[in-house]
């Protein structure tokens, strides 16, 4: 069975259908790339996995749990257990601005005393390590280049041991120069056998990285494939417009 | 200006100086918390509970402080039937109506910080598994404090003036004793002397409050 598996999703805002009758599903260590024009519905689709969006139907199973089942969401508490398997990275970073670099990876696990709070601080100082930012681990947000700040929000979201990373957009508000550094931390997650679903319009990652691409046009998934059959072969017609567009 | 008289109306000069301190910080220590109080009822689910809350904002916002100062202090002991129960030693009675009075703007400068807040950073908190009360106080709280530091302190400021009304209702503070003593020596000195002494409090206090808010930069 897949490991996150999607069916017959559904959301509307004020009358405005933003996701029709959705389906897919992600294995194990499987690395998927959403792309698609701005007001597809990837963001909403990749918010409603951690229910930071509430669908009108459908089903979304997570590791065998039903998160909602045919609209009707699991009661709270198994909600809360569920989603707090998926890491997530917004767009727009949300680091907490008054708390340092260290602290912001350190404050929810030990808040919710996941770990030995000596346990907290080895792994943040580790996952800084990997990221590359030690050195700015007493600094705060405002001190950071946004793609120093993205590199805190990844590593915030793995102090959670997530068992998928969810990324949304994670690139679109940096400078181009800075993507880089934040593309790499990501190709090492993906190396790591991380699963992961990124909304993206960085087509070149989503060429080398992605071992599957999903392409989303007004709610619906119009093709879904390899890299090379999305990117080299495209067969739907509103595929091969976007690309053409954004290639 | 002798030395003598300087002597002579600075030591009730300083004993009014107490009242007003006093006041101040029983005031600025309960509207506080009450401020933040009526912040969270004031976004309540509870519609009628925050129509409430809203509607006291509105009304001790809309009259002026000295009215409620008289309705408290003289007021509400006219008031047949229970009005007996109400009368209060003229200081408690004052310090309650500063602090319903401070309350309501505390509660409205808090309110902007909250909304001065991403809502990024809820969701991020959310994601983090943290709940509700615990995205509150760790991640929501400090930032509004940031936020409503400044208006705060300026707030705070007006309040050590402000303490000049309980001249109003007769309780004897500073400016009660500068005024005696002006009447009673026909000399413009006490005036100054209680202006000067106003200064030495907010200019205290401007200090203080600096020192929070550098401390409030997260930078």
């Amino acid at each position: 069975m897949a490991f996150i598996e999607i069916s017959r999703l559904k959301k509307s805002f004020s009358g405005q259908e933003v996701l029709k009758n959705i389906n897919f599903s992600v294995g194990k260590n499987e690395v998927v790339a959403m792309i698609g024009p701005s007001g597809s519905g990837k963001s909403t689709l990749l918010r409603s996995l951690v229910h930071l969006e509430t669908v009108d139907d459908g089903t979304i199973v997570f590791d065998g749990r039903y998160l909602v089942k045919d609209g009707q969401y699991a009661p709270a508490h198994d909600v809360k257990k569920i989603t707090s398997k998926m890491g997530m990275v917004f767009q727009q970073f949300n680091l907490f601005p008054h708390l340092t670099v260290r602290e912001n990876l350190e404050i929810a696990p030990k808040v919710l005393k996941i770990q030995p709070v000596a346990e907290i601080e080895k792994r943040s100082e580790e996952l800084l390590k990997k990221v590359g930012l030690i050195d700015k681990k007493n600094a705060y947000p405002a001190q950071l280049s946004g793609g120093q700040k993205q590199r805190v929000a990844i590593a915030r979201a793995l102090m959670m041991q997530p068992e998928i990373m969810l990324f949304d957009e994670p690139t679109s508000a940096l400078d181009p120069e800075l993507t880089g550094e934040v593309l790499q931390v990501m190709k090492d997650l993906a190396k790591e056998q991380m699963t992961m679903i990124i909304v993206t319009h960085e087509m070149h990652f989503a060429r080398d990285v992605a071992d599957r691409v999903i392409f989303m046009d007004q709610g619906e998934i119009v093709e879904t494939g390899s890299p090379v059959e999305i990117f080299n072969h495209p067969k739907n017609e509103r595929t091969k417009v976007f690309l053409k567009r954004v290639v | 200006m002798s030395f003598d008289y300087f002597n002579m109306i600075i030591r009730p000069m300083l004993e009014g100086t107490k009242v007003t301190l006093w006041l101040f910080l029983i005031v600025i220590l309960f509207s506080l918390p009450l401020g933040f109080l009526i912040t969270l009822l004031a976004r309540s689910r509870f519609k009628i509970v925050a129509w409430f809350a809203q509607g006291y904002i509105f009304v001790i916002r809309g009259t002026p402080l000295l009215l409620q100062l008289l309705v408290i202090c003289f007021g509400l002991p006219m008031i047949p039937g229970i009005g007996e129960y109400l009368v209060l030693p003229r200081f408690t009675a004052a310090c309650i109506g500063f602090i319903l009075n401070y309350a309501a703007y505390f509660a409205e400068i808090f309110r902007g910080g909250l909304l001065a807040i991403d809502k990024g950073q809820y969701e991020a908190a959310q994601v983090l598994g943290l709940n509700r009360w615990q995205t509150f106080r760790n991640i929501i709280i400090p930032q509004m404090i940031r936020v409503a530091l400044p208006a705060v302190s300026n707030e705070t400021i007006t309040l050590v003036k402000d303490t000049s009304l309980l001249y109003a209702v007769a309780v004897p503070e500073l400016l009660h004793f500068a005024q005696t003593a002006v009447n009673r020596d026909f000399t413009i000195v006490p005036y100054f002397f209680a202006g000067f002494i106003y200064l030495v409090i907010t200019f205290v206090l401007t200090m203080i409050l600096k020192r929070l808010e550098r401390r409030y930069q997260f930078e």
